[in-house]
């Protein structure tokens, strides 16, 4: 690798590339050329890099400079004093706050911010994503050619059973046994699956891995392919994420032609060939059997289980599903070991969780720290506390299938085990930290509009369940509830949970479930005194 | 939108050259059907006919998967399409607001089509770009940090 004097890297979330981050990324090659840099100084179009406040965004290292936002007419002077001249063009920086992100992790080094531990995001806005061989000077495909080399199929799912490792998509399934189920089930045309249908609001983590670090998902494919002994894959990936679709398939092309994919590959006879498939927007599909018949290209709707898919997937065969996440976790556990996994996190959810933080907070943006940190520390540390100082009210954590935690339970260790305990889920990893001027009633009303849309109403307690909770919640909201709709609530979330086919269901009562549980003086002030304590539902006695 | 959809020979084109890129088998169903809504601007019948003859798949179902996703549309739309993301952590920061704005605007209830055929206004479950909300979408432009007073100047951009 050429040795470079500075580095710099240029934002390309959505955001960036709608505000023009291509154009200053040309202009910036312009700019360096014209002094003669090209040789000192290396560019690259990174990914998403967790903060979204001053898009695009242009970051000189070693330095950890932040320009931001940058415009094309900037890019002269920015390059002549900094790259040139080598003073920092103050004027055109973003502006000074606490960063998030691997940026944050640099000046943790300078002893400003506690550190993220980073396993999966670990290159995702360091290395330009549509070249293979920033990748693999990285440490990239490592992990794939030791495994091929040196193991055995059971060897594999064994490390990561011993690792400890669970899936990061909300369930918190242990990977390794999925991962042995998929190996011991019968027959001998099996699939791999990556569920990159990220659709639970508040979520963007997997598209910050894909969009960053492509090469890292279609490695941890290849690995699990050869270690359940399948010879397939797909990528599913939602319809609305096309960068993230772009780059996957460039990388897909050039693995191929280095003979990461393929047939024979490393001369092991092992052979895998990697399909991406794009879904059409239906949260849905995130559910693992609906994901398969969407595939198979039909309807987006749940299967019945068992069977699991482990055993009847994609076309019938064996199938492995997993998500972005949990995938990115592979190969740096194949490279590391289980043990220095296990250092990381607590003892019943080892590794690192990669947390969206969002809602009326100093910082938003993507965090990834091990696994156990509280909520407490989350919004202090990491999100630079609440906007305005107002009060913290809740937390909606997980997404819309998550749970609603109040502020009393800020301390509560973020793990599975911990929170499940504690009668809560973890969820994706979307943290909706929200203050004192929130309304439950209205927040509630939200989420079930959101699962009424999403329901794909093929089961009735679902389909209807959700529906009908949404118009309690509006009635309560415009004053018209009685106290008789609390028990209609209760017992909808109840049949919700137990009589629904798949996770959308079981989960979509949750919300109210926790707002009746922590929030119950509010919602009875909106039906008994016909005020909403926050000023915000309408309570007007008809429809909006 | 490149294919106009009253054109039903370049409609049963498309469907083919659809058809040639990602192969006749019933797991491309969805590509093929997201390329020619991308190409048509929705689903219409002749395209969902001429599917159903080149893949050997029923047209029943094939409306039953037209119908079912939220980014294929069987009806027409405007000639620009505003997703505007309604989930939680947009509303919680100020969506509620621009949504109202968005309305005033444009006089449309979520779904809608304007009388002219300029607009469709949508609500759509969330877009992933969370960290910038409210987010709204216009065509495949992202629009982060919306204000309610920036909507009457985001849409004047549009012709």
């Amino acid at each position: 690798m050429k040795a470079f004097r500075s580095m710099v890297l240029v934002s390309s979330d959505p955001l960036s590339i709608e505000r023009g981050a291509n154009e200053v990324y040309q202009k910036l090659q312009q700019e360096i050329k014209s002094y003669d840099l090209q040789d000192e100084i290396s560019l690259t179009m990174v990914g998403d890099v967790g903060r979204h406040d001053s898009s695009p965004m242009v970051i000189v290292y070693p330095e950890a400079v932040v320009y931001g936002p940058v415009k094309a007419e900037d890019v002269h002077t920015i390059v002549e004093e900094h790259l040139y001249k080598g003073r920092i063009a103050s004027s055109f920086q973003a502006p000074t706050r606490e960063l998030t992100g691997r940026i944050a992790w640099l000046s943790a080094r300078k002893g400003t911010l506690p550190a993220e531990q980073r396993i999966v995001l670990e290159r995702a806005g360091l290395i330009d994503p549509d070249s293979i061989d920033d990748y693999i000077i990285h440490d990239g495909y490592q992990a794939l050619v030791t495994t091929l080399t040196t193991l055995k199929p059971n060897d594999v799912y064994e490390t990561l059973e011993k690792a400890g490792l669970r899936g990061r998509g909300g369930a918190g399934f242990p990977t390794g046994s999925k991962w042995k189920f998929v190996a011991k089930a019968p027959g001998d045309k099996k699939y791999v699956i990556c569920n990159a249908d990220e659709s639970e609001p508040g979520t963007f983590k997997d598209r910050l891995i894909l969009e960053g670090d492509p090469h890292a998902i279609i490695e941890a494919m290849a690995i699990a392919a050869y270690a359940v002994g399948a010879d397939e894959g797909y990528i599913y990936i939602r319809g609305e994420y096309e960068l993230a679709q772009k780059r996957l398939v460039h990388a897909i092309g050039q693995a191929y032609e280095m003979g990461f994919l393929g047939e024979n590959l490393m001369g092991s006879g092992f052979n895998f060939e990697l399909h991406v498939h794009s879904g059409a927007g239906a949260y849905i599909c995130g559910e693992e059997t609906a994901l398969i018949e969407s595939i198979e290209g039909k309807r987006g709707e749940p299967r019945a289980r068992p069977p699991y898919p482990t055993t009847h997937g994609l076309w019938g065969k064996p199938s492995l599903v997993n998500n972005v996440e949990t995938l990115a976790n592979v190969p740096p556990i194949l490279r590391h070991g289980p043990d220095w996994y296990r250092s990381f996190g607590t003892p019943s959810s080892p590794g690192t969780k990669v947390y969206t933080i969002l809602g009326n907070v100093n910082v938003t943006g993507l965090i990834e720290v091990p696994m156990g940190i509280t909520l407490r520390e989350v919004i202090a540390i990491y999100a630079k506390g609440m906007k305005n100082d107002a009060a913290f009210k809740l937390a909606q954590t997980g997404g819309s299938s998550g749970s609603v935690i109040p502020a009393s339970m800020q301390d509560t260790p973020m793990d599975f085990d911990s929170f499940s305990k504690a009668g809560v889920a973890l969820g994706s990893g979307a943290l909706l930290i929200c203050a004192e001027d929130t309304c439950v009633i209205d927040l509630a009303r939200v989420l079930l509009n959101f699962f009424r849309k999403e329901s794909c109403g093929k089961c009735n307690p679902c389909r209807i369940g959700t529906q009908r909770i949404y118009e309690i919640l509006t009635n309560i909201s415009e004053g018209t509830g009685k106290m008789q709709d609390l028990n209609d609530l209760m017992s909808l979330s109840d049949n919700l949970y137990q009589l629904s086919n798949c996770g959308l269901g079981q989960t979509a009562g949750a919300p109210v479930r926790d707002i009746l549980n922590y929030f119950r003086a509010e919602v009875e002030a909106h039906i008994r005194l016909k005020v909403c304590p926050t000023g915000i539902c309408p309570m007007s006695g008809k429809k909006i | 939108m490149t294919i106009d959809a009253s054109d039903g020979k370049s409609i049963k084109e498309a469907v083919r050259a659809a058809v040639a890129r990602y192969g006749a088998s019933k797991d491309e169903l969805i590509p093929i059907l997201n390329e020619l809504n991308r190409e048509i601007g929705f689903l219409p019948k002749e395209a969902l006919d001429e599917v159903s003859a080149q893949l050997r798949v029923p047209a029943s179902q094939l409306f039953s998967v037209a119908s079912f996703y939220r980014m294929l549309s069987t009806k027409p739309r405007g000639k620009h399409v505003i997703q505007f993301c309604e989930s939680a952590p947009c509303h919680v920061v100020g969506g509620r607001e621009v949504w109202r704005a968005l309305q005033n605007e444009l006089h449309l209830f979520d779904g809608e089509t304007s009388a002219d055929g300029k607009w469709t206004l949508e609500t759509t479950s969330c877009l992933g770009i969370c960290g910038v909300g409210p987010v709204m979408m216009i065509d495949s432009d992202i629009y982060g940090n919306v204000e309610p007073t920036q909507v009457s100047s985001i849409l004047a951009k549009y012709h």
